[in-house]
């Protein structure tokens, strides 16, 4: 009976455990309580996502009401991989969280701080369920609001500043997905994502053009197109990123960075590949003349800037614009192929960067700055915060044997099977760009010698080197040892493709 | 092309366009609020204004009514007003902690100030 439900149990358990927290209003309980609820729904996650790969899509009608009537909850591979990232990376950052938040945030806000992760975190599951276009608004919205209050909770008063910043930008990203689907719901009436994409193909009112070919249907496109690329910090969207990420509290920075951008992605596949994939063909519309561009010259710019940065949060927020230009690019070649390597980026990237952001957060803990020059030496005598920067850094240049190799080889591979050499050429000049910056930062770190006279430094608490260090090791597993991702990977390419294909 | 026909989408493109200039160009924080709540409620607007049709009578069952009006756009934008209002509720909570931070509310004053740290 558990295993029926567990598909919504995965996404309502946090969402009870929210306020639980605000009831149990202190901070170590409150900790409790989420761990408990997160590492369930990634016990579900693992279950399902078990369930999916073997026995393909599962349905579940919320309240008994078939769909389309009813609302429908449904989870394919993508969203099956999506869903085992964000509970993944959330079990991995809460026992971190409890010894940093009691740093980083004061006293009186830590059971408000787990209450809005929780949010946040079910906000972002609920995404990767949802089968219905208006039902990935509401769970946007509530993944969004809470990361603004969360970016807020940062030390700095510049986080205030930050997350004002996304909230306008966010809402209008999120507003001008309203419209779009306002649009398609407008021509099409209904909200269910298969049967809008049945439905684009009926012919529309005046009897001549399909409803797929009205111009409302295209200004829909648009309008989902540039809201969601806001939310994906999609080139030349992006100006809400280095802040937010660079202010926020190293916690929500290392959560943020490894899930929420990574969602917004999922949704892209939903509205091309699930919608109007039928419907159109990729090749029909422009985007991957216009998506691919955008994509790749992100990926050099953002490198190209983080190179510049002083502060080390900033630095790694540059470099994840890139890395989701990676992303876009694999998804926006339309090859089963493409669409692999940038799922597979998905995954990996997760794993490099929460990796940095928690061994950064690590470092914060122990100097309380994040300027690079004030961390001249402190690799030397944290040597396990440093290894974890080493690995994850190696596996964001993409170095052999770490997890960052296999999906830039597997993108690289795509691209020039699609013979597009300019983008290939690009994508290894980022990458070098890549090689650049995070020298700089082991340069920094491990290189130079801590200036005369400063206190020697421990390393880390235990409670978050280990989390650190696990995460770290998984990008070799994942890079040498473990082939599952790919293979999910692939099979979620595959199911999104024959979708198209049907 | 009967445009006069179509006024509820000049309504709603005005109202999306007033408000986006506002959010856009606005230097006062709080403006740059209310341009987004405009932005949003424009939205809202064209939705509920679909749900409308010819004819159609309140969506209540009653004897002898064969035509109602779409009701599920009221629900859908019943939801979207939460959304919205929680958004607004938010950024001005924002807004009364920048300006105890930096004491004002004014963009370019807070942005020099940021620029000067």
């Amino acid at each position: 009976m558990i295993a029926e439900h567990a598909i919504i149990l995965a996404v309502v358990l946090p969402l009870l455990a929210a306020p639980l927290c605000i009831l149990l209003g202190r901070g170590f309980l409150s900790w409790i309580a989420a761990s408990a609820s997160v590492w369930t729904s990634f016990g579900l996650a693992l279950h399902l996502l078990n369930r999916v790969l073997h026995e393909g899509t599962i349905r579940y009608a919320l309240g008994g009401w078939e769909a389309p009537v009813g609302i429908e909850y449904r989870l394919d591979a993508a969203g099956a991989l999506v869903m085992t990232v964000v509970t993944a990376i959330a079990s991995i950052v809460l026992p971190y969280s409890y010894t940093s938040v009691r740093r980083e945030i004061d006293e009186h806000k830590h059971h408000w701080f787990y209450a809005c992760l929780l949010l946040c975190f079910s906000g972002l599951l609920g995404i990767t369920v949802a089968g219905d276009a208006f039902n990935i608004f509401v769970f946007l919205e509530i993944s969004s609001l809470s990361t603004y209050v969360l970016v807020s909770m940062g030390r700095d008063r510049r986080a205030l500043t930050a997350a004002f910043k996304y909230l306008i930008i966010g809402t209008v990203g999120a507003t001008f997905y309203l419209l779009g689907v306002g649009f398609m719901y407008q021509m099409t009436g209904t909200l269910n994502i298969e049967d809008l994409s049945q439905r684009l193909l009926a012919m529309s009112g005046d009897g001549v053009t399909p409803v797929y070919e009205t111009t409302t249907i295209r200004a829909a496109l648009s309008f989902l197109t540039v809201g969601i690329s806001l939310k994906v910090a999609l080139f030349p969207l992006h100006v809400w990123l280095p802040n937010v990420y660079a202010y926020a509290p190293s916690v929500v920075s290392a959560f943020l960075s490894a899930t929420a951008t990574k969602v917004a992605i999922l949704i892209f596949l939903r509205v091309f590949y699930t919608i109007d994939g039928k419907a159109i063909p990729f090749e029909a519309l422009p985007l991957a003349q216009t998506l691919v561009p955008f994509a790749v010259a992100g990926a050099v710019v953002a490198s190209f800037i983080a190179v510049y940065q002083r502060d080390v949060k900033r630095l790694l927020a540059y470099s994840s614009i890139a890395q989701v230009g990676y992303m876009i690019c694999g998804i926006g070649l339309a090859t089963a192929a493409g669409l692999e390597s940038g799922l597979l980026h998905l995954f990996n990237h997760a794993l490099m960067k929460g990796t940095l952001f928690l061994a950064i957060g690590c470092v914060v803990y122990r100097v309380g700055q994040t300027r690079l020059e004030l961390l001249r030496g402190v690799g030397r005598e944290m040597p396990f915060t440093a290894a974890s920067i080493v690995i994850g850094g190696a596996s964001l240049i993409g170095v052999p044997l770490t997890a960052g190799f296999v999906s830039k080889w597997a993108l690289l591979t795509a691209v020039l099977a699609e013979g597009r050499w300019v983008i290939a050429v690009l994508v290894i000049v980022s990458s070098l760009i890549a090689v650049v910056y995070v020298a700089q930062i082991l340069h920094v770190m491990l290189i130079r010698k801590r200036p005369v006279g400063s206190e020697r430094l421990r390393e880390a608490p235990l409670w978050m080197v280990v989390p650190t260090f696990l995460l770290a090791l998984s990008n070799l597993w994942y890079g040498v040892v473990d082939g599952r991702a790919a293979d999910a990977a692939r099979a979620a390419a595959a199911a999104l493709i024959e979708e198209v294909a049907r | 092309m009967d445009y006069l026909g179509l006024f509820n989408y000049w309504v709603f493109i005005v109202l999306m366009m007033c408000g986006f200039y506002m959010l856009l160009s606005a230097r006062n924080l709080v403006k740059k609020v209310i341009g987004l709540n405009l932005f949003q409620t424009s939205v809202f607007v064209f939705y509920i204004s679909t749900g409308k049709v010819d004819g159609g009578a309140v969506p209540i069952a009653t004897d002898g009514v064969d035509v109602y009006s779409n009701p599920l756009p009221h629900v859908l934008i019943l939801t979207a007003i939460v959304v919205g209002v929680a958004s607004t509720a938010l950024g001005l909570a924002l807004i009364l902690r920048i300006k105890d931070e930096y004491g004002s509310i004014e963009e370019d004053e807070v942005d020099l100030q940021d620029a000067l740290s």
